[in-house]
C-alpha cells in the first residue's frame, strides 16, 4: 500500500514537472520582417495600421456600439463567446493594463490577472507578432475613447465553461513563438508570411478545426466552417488557393472585394466580405502584395473539391434544375452559365459553385447578398435572395444542375443540405 | 378536378411568362440592376407584393428610406435579412438605393376592405386626422403630411401599406424593437397610445385609397409637434 502511494506521488510530481516545463509561455520578443515601405515615425500611427490589419475592431465592437468596447457575440459549437471591452477604460476595459500585460495576451494567451484566454481570441496566430508591433498596437489602443461597458460573460456549454481545461488544450495545441524569418525566401515573402500567419490570422477561418476547436496542423488541407459560412482552403486551387493568380489580381480581390477581369471573376461574400470591408481595404498595397506573394507560394495539398468527381445527380433532378435555372437564373448568369459582366459572375468553371462544401452556394441562393462596398468597388452588384420563392428541393435541384453543367462536374446537393442552412443566422 | 388544376396552372405559367417577357430587364450597369436583391421581398419597383409583410418602398421619401437602411445596418432596427444586405455598404451607396426607390411613381394597390366596425374606424379616423388632446397625441397628418403620403425628405407616408405592417411597426416601437435617430419622436408618441388606439388608427389607414399621382409633400404645413432626430430640420443630426 505504501509502495503504491509512493509510486502515485512520483507520478503526480512528474506530471506537475512536465506541465511546468512544457507549459506554453514564451519570452522572446522577435522581430517583424521589414515592410516594403517606410513605416510612420509615430508609434500610435504604426499601431493604428497594425490594429486595422489584425481587424481587432470587427470582433471587439457590437453592432452600432462604440469602437473596441466589446459585446459582439461569436456563436461556436462550444457556446457563445462575447468579446471584451478593449478601450482604455480603467474599470471595464484595459485601462490598467501595461504594454507587457497586452503582450502576454497576444503572445501567450493569458489576461492581466493570469486568466487563460479561450482561443476564439486568435492568440494562436497573434503569438507570431513581434513585441515591438504589439507595443505599437497597445500605444494606439490607449488613444481610442474609453467606454464604460462591462464585458459580458461567455455562455458556454459543459465542460467548455471550465477554463482550467485550457491548461490541457494549450499543452496539446498551443506553441507560442514569434515569427522566424525564412532566409531562403525573399523579404516580401517573409513580410507576407508574418502578416498572414500573425496579424491577419487567415488560418483562424481558412483551416479546419478539430473537435476541440484547434486548427488541425501545418498544411491543413481543408477549409473551416465559420459563422455559418465555409471558409475555403487557401492550399488548393480548387477552393480559394491563388497559386496561379497574378499578384495584382490577388491584391485587387483583397482591396476591393472583387476581381475585375471577366476571365477570373471572384467576389468576397459573408465573413470574408467583412474582412475586406473593415480591414484589407485600408491596408497598404505594399502589405497586400507581400501577402499575395506568400499566399501564392502555399503548398497545393490537392483538396478534392470539384473537378474530379463525375456528377451523380439523377437526370430527373437535372431536368427540374434546368427549368428553374432558365426561369430564375439565366437572365443574369447567362443561358450557359457564362455570366454577364459586370453584374453577374460566370457559374461555368466557378469554384465557389463547385467546391465540395455546399454551404456557400446554398446560402447565396437562399439569402443572396452583396459583396462589400469598398472604395475600389463602391457600388457592388448583389444576388437576390430566393428563400421565399424556391423550396429546399428546388434550390437543391437548380444547384445540382449548375454543379453538373457547362464543364462543371461536382456532386449534387440535397434538399436536406438546403434545409439545414435555411434557419441559420444571417450574420 | 386534377385536370382543371393542371389547366389553371398552365394558364398561370403562360401568363407569368408573358408578364416576364414584356418587362425589359434594366440596363446591366445601372442602379436598377444593382437593387435586384431588394425586389423578391419589396416587389417590382418596390411596389410591394401581395404577401403583406414586406412594406412598399416605392415613392417613400428617399431620406426616410436612407434612414431605415442605416438603422438596419447600425442596429437601431432589427430584421436580419435587411441588416445582412445593408451591413457592408457605405452611406453614399445606400443613399443612391434609397433615391432609386424614392423616385418610383407606381400605382398603389386598392385599399383593404374594412375588417372592423364603424366605431373603431371612426376612432381611427379621429386619431389620424385630429389627434387626441387628452392623450397628448397630435394627429398623424400633422407630421406625415396633410394627405398622409409623407413629407420630404424623411417622413414616410402612411397609406398604401398593409394594416399588419403598420401595427407591427408601432408595436415594435412600443417594446423597443424599432428605434430611430434620437430624439426618437415615434417612440415617445407610441407610449402615449393604448394598443386599441394603435389598432383603430392602422385599421382606418389601411382602408384609405391612395390617388395614383401623389408623392410626398415638400414641407410641413405647421412645424411638427415633437422633435425628431430622423428629420434634419428638427433634429440635431441628419
Amino acid at each position: 500500500m505504501r509502495k503504491l502511494l509512493a509510486v502515485l506521488a512520483v507520478l503526480v510530481a512528474l506530471t506537475l514537472l512536465a506541465v511546468w516545463l512544457l507549459f506554453p509561455v514564451d519570452r522572446q520578443d522577435g522581430e517583424a520582417p521589414r515592410a516594403a515601405y517606410t513605416p510612420p515615425v509615430d508609434s500610435v500611427e504604426r499601431g493604428r495600421e497594425l490594429v486595422t490589419m489584425a481587424d481587432c475592431r470587427a470582433c471587439h465592437t457590437a453592432r452600432g456600439g462604440a469602437p473596441f468596447a466589446g459585446g459582439y457575440a461569436i456563436p461556436t459549437p462550444f457556446g457563445t463567446f462575447f468579446t471584451p471591452n478593449i478601450t482604455p477604460d480603467a474599470q471595464t476595459g484595459i485601462g490598467r493594463w501595461s504594454a507587457t500585460d497586452f503582450w502576454h495576451a497576444l503572445h501567450n494567451g493569458y489576461s492581466k490577472d493570469g486568466t487563460l484566454l479561450y482561443p476564439t481570441f486568435p492568440y494562436t496566430n497573434y503569438t507570431r507578432i513581434s513585441r515591438r508591433d504589439a507595443d505599437d498596437m497597445y500605444a494606439y489602443l490607449r488613444t481610442v475613447p474609453p467606454v464604460s461597458r462591462p464585458t459580458r460573460a461567455h455562455e458556454l456549454g459543459f465542460p467548455y465553461n471550465h477554463r482550467l481545461l485550457l491548461v490541457a488544450w494549450r499543452l496539446l495545441f498551443f506553441r507560442p513563438g514569434v515569427y522566424e524569418s525564412d532566409s531562403t525566401q525573399s523579404a516580401d515573402w517573409n513580410r507576407g508570411a508574418y502578416l498572414a500567419q500573425g496579424l491577419g490570422h487567415c488560418s483562424a477561418c481558412h483551416e479546419a478545426r478539430n473537435a476541440l476547436g484547434a486548427v488541425k496542423s501545418k498544411h491543413n488541407p481543408a477549409g473551416g466552417l465559420v459563422l455559418n459560412w465555409y471558409a475555403p482552403t487557401l492550399t488548393s486551387p480548387r477552393e480559394a488557393g491563388v497559386h496561379d493568380w497574378s499578384i495584382p489580381n490577388i491584391v485587387m480581390l483583397l482591396k476591393t472585394g472583387r476581381t475585375g477581369s471577366t476571365a477570373l471573376q471572384a467576389t468576397t461574400m459573408g465573413p470574408m466580405g467583412e474582412v475586406v470591408y473593415n480591414s484589407l481595404q485600408y491596408t497598404r498595397d505594399e502589405e497586400l502584395r507581400a501577402m499575395a506573394a506568400y499566399l501564392k507560394s502555399l503548398p497545393d495539398t490537392g483538396a478534392r473539391s470539384g473537378g474530379l468527381v463525375r456528377s451523380s445527380a439523377h437526370t430527373g433532378t437535372l431536368s427540374k434544375g434546368e427549368t428553374i435555372y432558365a426561369d430564375d437564373c439565366a437572365q443574369c448568369h447567362g443561358d450557359n452559365g457564362e455570366g454577364r459582366a459586370p453584374a453577374a459572375p460566370p457559374l461555368a468553371g466557378n469554384r465557389a459553385v463547385t467546391m465540395s462544401s455546399t454551404v456557400n452556394p446554398v446560402r447565396i441562393v437562399l439569402f443572396g447578398g452583396y459583396s462589400p462596398g469598398t472604395a475600389g468597388n463602391p457600388r457592388p452588384f448583389g444576388m437576390p435572395p430566393y428563400f421565399q420563392t424556391l423550396r429546399d428541393d428546388q434550390i437543391a435541384d437548380v444547384l445540382s444542375y449548375i454543379r453538373a453543367s457547362w464543364g462543371n462536374h461536382a456532386p449534387p446537393v440535397s434538399g436536406d443540405e438546403v434545409g439545414r442552412n435555411r434557419g441559420s443566422p444571417l450574420f | 378536378m386534377k385536370t382543371l388544376l393542371l389547366r389553371l396552372s398552365a394558364v398561370m405559367i403562360a401568363f407569368g411568362g408573358a408578364h416576364a417577357a414584356d418587362t425589359a430587364p434594366p440596363p446591366l450597369d445601372s442602379i436598377g440592376q444593382r437593387v435586384q436583391p431588394c425586389l423578391p421581398c419589396h416587389g417590382k419597383e418596390g411596389r410591394a407584393t401581395r404577401e403583406g409583410y414586406y412594406p412598399r418602398i416605392a415613392g417613400k421619401p428617399a431620406g426616410y428610406l436612407f434612414n431605415q437602411l442605416v438603422n438596419f445596418r447600425d442596429g437601431r432596427r432589427h430584421f436580419p435579412m435587411m441588416t445582412y444586405l445593408a451591413d457592408l455598404q457605405n452611406d453614399a451607396y445606400l443613399r443612391e438605393m434609397a433615391g432609386f426607390f424614392g423616385a418610383q411613381r407606381v400605382p398603389y394597390p386598392p385599399p383593404q376592405p374594412p375588417q372592423v366596425g364603424a366605431a373603431v374606424l371612426e376612432r381611427g379616423r379621429r386619431l389620424v386626422m385630429e389627434g387626441d388632446a387628452a392623450l397628448r397625441v397630435p394627429s398623424c397628418r400633422s407630421c406625415h403630411g396633410t394627405r398622409l403620403l409623407g413629407v420630404e425628405p424623411a417622413v414616410p407616408g402612411l397609406l398604401g401599406v398593409s394594416q399588419d405592417y403598420l401595427t407591427a411597426q408601432l408595436s415594435a416601437w412600443r417594446i423597443g424593437a424599432r428605434a430611430a435617430h434620437a430624439p426618437d419622436c415615434m417612440a415617445e408618441l407610441v407610449q402615449r397610445l393604448r394598443p386599441e388606439d394603435v389598432n383603430s388608427a392602422t385599421a382606418w389607414l389601411a382602408t384609405q385609397a391612395v390617388p395614383d399621382d401623389t408623392g410626398p409633400e415638400q414641407g410641413f404645413e405647421h412645424p411638427p409637434a415633437l422633435r425628431c432626430g430622423s428629420i434634419p430640420q428638427t433634429g440635431q443630426q441628419p
